[in-house]
């Protein structure tokens, strides 16, 4: 048996919920999953996960989980798990999932993997694969103890198309019996810093630079192949930290995701929170000094060497 | 707005990860890396966490204590936190830290941060070796405390807290909550400062306290192999001097990628 735990605003799933319905299933190897969605607008959320496959949907409800908390959610989900009595948890690795999972874990005294990728058996029991060392490394690992193992999965690691239909469940609502004195943050409405001037979403091309740039006076390089490309300019989070290129060309888990026909990164070592927001480019180019950085990985086309040198070659032979 | 001033005592939980520039190399096992190959440097979002503690304490007063859990080698990150400007160090030393997941870790560092009485304890969201981001979160529930995550701005007014949750895709929320508490910062929250020679001296005046678990470091994940990463995709290398290169990925960008 698979619990899975749902993500939605205001009646809106967040799609990497249907990725984690997909990893549970897969999980759960015929076995039931049921699937659990909280907060205000939970019960319309619910109508939609229920057209998974899935044995049965729990809205949870109630005056303290109407808006996100971390001691609200881990108070109501100890409860859904305690009731659902799951062997396994699974999650999407949200920001959300990352601010209560590891207090929900605590709570149930049960270990919980995070970051996955994959699901692997090894001595015929579940492993799970997930990166290391800045996806430098990746590893098979499981969790120790007793059941309910908690797992996250990363964003984009399953398909949320390919998560199975069909098998119209039965659709519960469950009240969270929460007291108000035990939810001790207290939130405000999220709001959108800066005007999302540039939709980098519905670039063509894109030019992204990383920390190999090494400094903002280099930037006209990039710039120049951009505009030799037809191509915007974007960056990984590093750079607009620096504040070397502001914070709405940032591509990434905290920035924007794109899927433009070209993405060529521009000495981009490719950490994961960086490969999120671009793995669903179409043709990538990496330009990096470094032969084994991650960014490779990805990469259709490579070039290892000094990007100052190349990218003015770059630049040139497009003019031609 | 006007703060009320009142002295600080913050923590700050750091940890010893390799190098950004380390070139992996596996241990013998197939489940660590060979670590006499590795440099090593303070864990990244550590360092804004530390920077955070220290303007905190430039604006109200207070104490900045450094903690580690880690083996002997840690302690390079502790006397370059004291170079920095925290106080005093705590280092929780222990062989088997080296390689603890974040649930382990997380139960050490409440140990070692129960008897401190602090207001306020902050850590990077996640370390840049194992990555699971979840060691503030579980401290912070191992110690009965509130905390928030992934935070990019904190204020402090009449003993509460008010900070800033970054969210996905460029959306943020302020979330409020008493102290003490534990927050988990995010990378570029501030400008690092680095460390004088000024700090470096005076660090050797300052106190790094030793401590051992009470317990036996129990995992709570097994690492069940490490390796390589396959790729995902087949990368063609263009190869030649620069403008040889460039002129073939033209060409492939051109005439197979179609994409320009």
């Amino acid at each position: 048996m698979v619990l899975v735990i749902a993500e939605q605003r205001n009646g809106t799933l967040n799609r990497a919920s249907w990725e984690a319905i997909a990893a549970g299933q897969q999980l759960a190897a015929g076995s039931p999953v049921t699937v659990a969605v909280a907060g205000a607008g939970s019960e319309q959320a619910a109508k939609e996960l229920a057209a998974a496959d899935v044995a049965g949907v729990i809205a949870v409800t109630g005056a303290q989980v109407e808006h996100y908390t971390a001691d609200g959610w881990v108070a109501a989900h100890a409860a859904v798990v305690a009731s659902v009595a799951p062997q396994w948890v699974v999650l999407p690795h949200t920001y959300q999932t990352r601010d209560f999972a590891p207090a929900l874990a605590v709570k149930l005294d049960r270990a919980l993997v995070t970051d996955c990728t994959g699901i692997k058996t090894v001595d015929g029991k579940p492993a799970f694969t997930r990166p290391m060392y800045q996806g430098k490394l990746a590893a098979d690992v499981r969790p120790l103890g007793e059941a309910p193992w908690l797992v996250t999965f990363q964003i984009g690691a399953f398909r949320g198309d390919q998560a199975k239909r069909g098998a119209s469940p039965a659709n519960t609502r469950m009240d969270a019996t929460v007291e108000a004195a035990a939810i001790r943050q207290v939130p405000e409405e999220p709001f959108q810093e800066a005007r999302q001037a540039v939709d980098l979403s519905e670039a063509e091309r894109i030019v992204a630079v990383g920390r190999g740039i090494k400094g903002p006076e280099h930037l006209p390089l990039a710039q120049a192949l951009a505009e030799a490309l037809h191509a915007e300019v974007a960056a990984s989070r590093p750079i607009c930290d620096s504040g070397w290129l502001p914070m709405e060309r940032q591509i990434g888990s905290s920035g924007q995701t794109v899927a433009p026909k070209l993405y060529v990164a521009v000495g981009i070592s490719g950490a994961i929170q960086h490969v999120v927001g671009m793995k669903g480019a179409r043709t990538i180019v990496a330009i990096n000094k470094d032969a084994e950085a991650p960014i490779f990985e990805v990469a259709d086309y490579g070039y290892v060497g000094d990007l100052f040198e190349f990218l003015p070659a770059l630049t040139a032979e497009l003019k031609k | 707005m006007v703060q009320t001033l009142s002295p600080m005592k913050i923590a700050v939980c750091i940890k010893q990860v390799p190098t950004r520039e380390w070139q992996p190399r596996l241990a013998d096992d197939g489940r660590s890396i060979r670590e006499q190959d590795a440099s090593w440097e303070l864990n990244e979002p550590d360092a804004y966490a530390l920077e955070e503690a220290l303007r905190l304490r430039e604006a109200h007063g207070g104490e900045v204590v450094v903690c580690t859990a880690g083996p002997a080698r840690a302690a390079m990150v502790l006397r370059e936190a004291l170079a920095r400007g925290a106080d005093r160090a705590i280092h929780v030393e222990d062989a088997a830290l080296g390689h603890a997941d974040a649930m382990a870790v997380g139960a050490v560092l409440a140990e070692a941060c129960g008897g401190e009485a602090f207001d306020l304890i902050l850590t990077g969201l996640q370390s840049d070796d194992q990555g699971y981001a979840q060691t503030g979160v579980v401290l912070a529930a191992r110690l009965g405390l509130p905390h928030a995550t992934i935070i990019m701005d904190v204020k402090i007014d009449g003993g509460r807290l008010r900070v800033k949750r970054e969210l996905e895709g460029g959306w943020f929320q302020w979330v409020g909550m008493p102290l003490p508490a534990v927050l988990t910062i995010q990378s570029g929250i501030n400008q690092l400062r680095y460390a004088t020679l000024k700090g470096i001296m005076a660090a050797k005046k300052k106190e790094i306290r030793k401590a051992a678990p009470s317990a036996p470091v129990t995992p709570r994940v097994e690492i069940l192999s490490l390796y390589v990463p396959q790729k995902s995709k087949r990368t063609e290398i263009v190869s030649g001097g620069p403008a040889e290169a460039a002129a073939a990925l033209v060409k492939k960008l051109r005439e197979d990628a179609r994409v320009i």
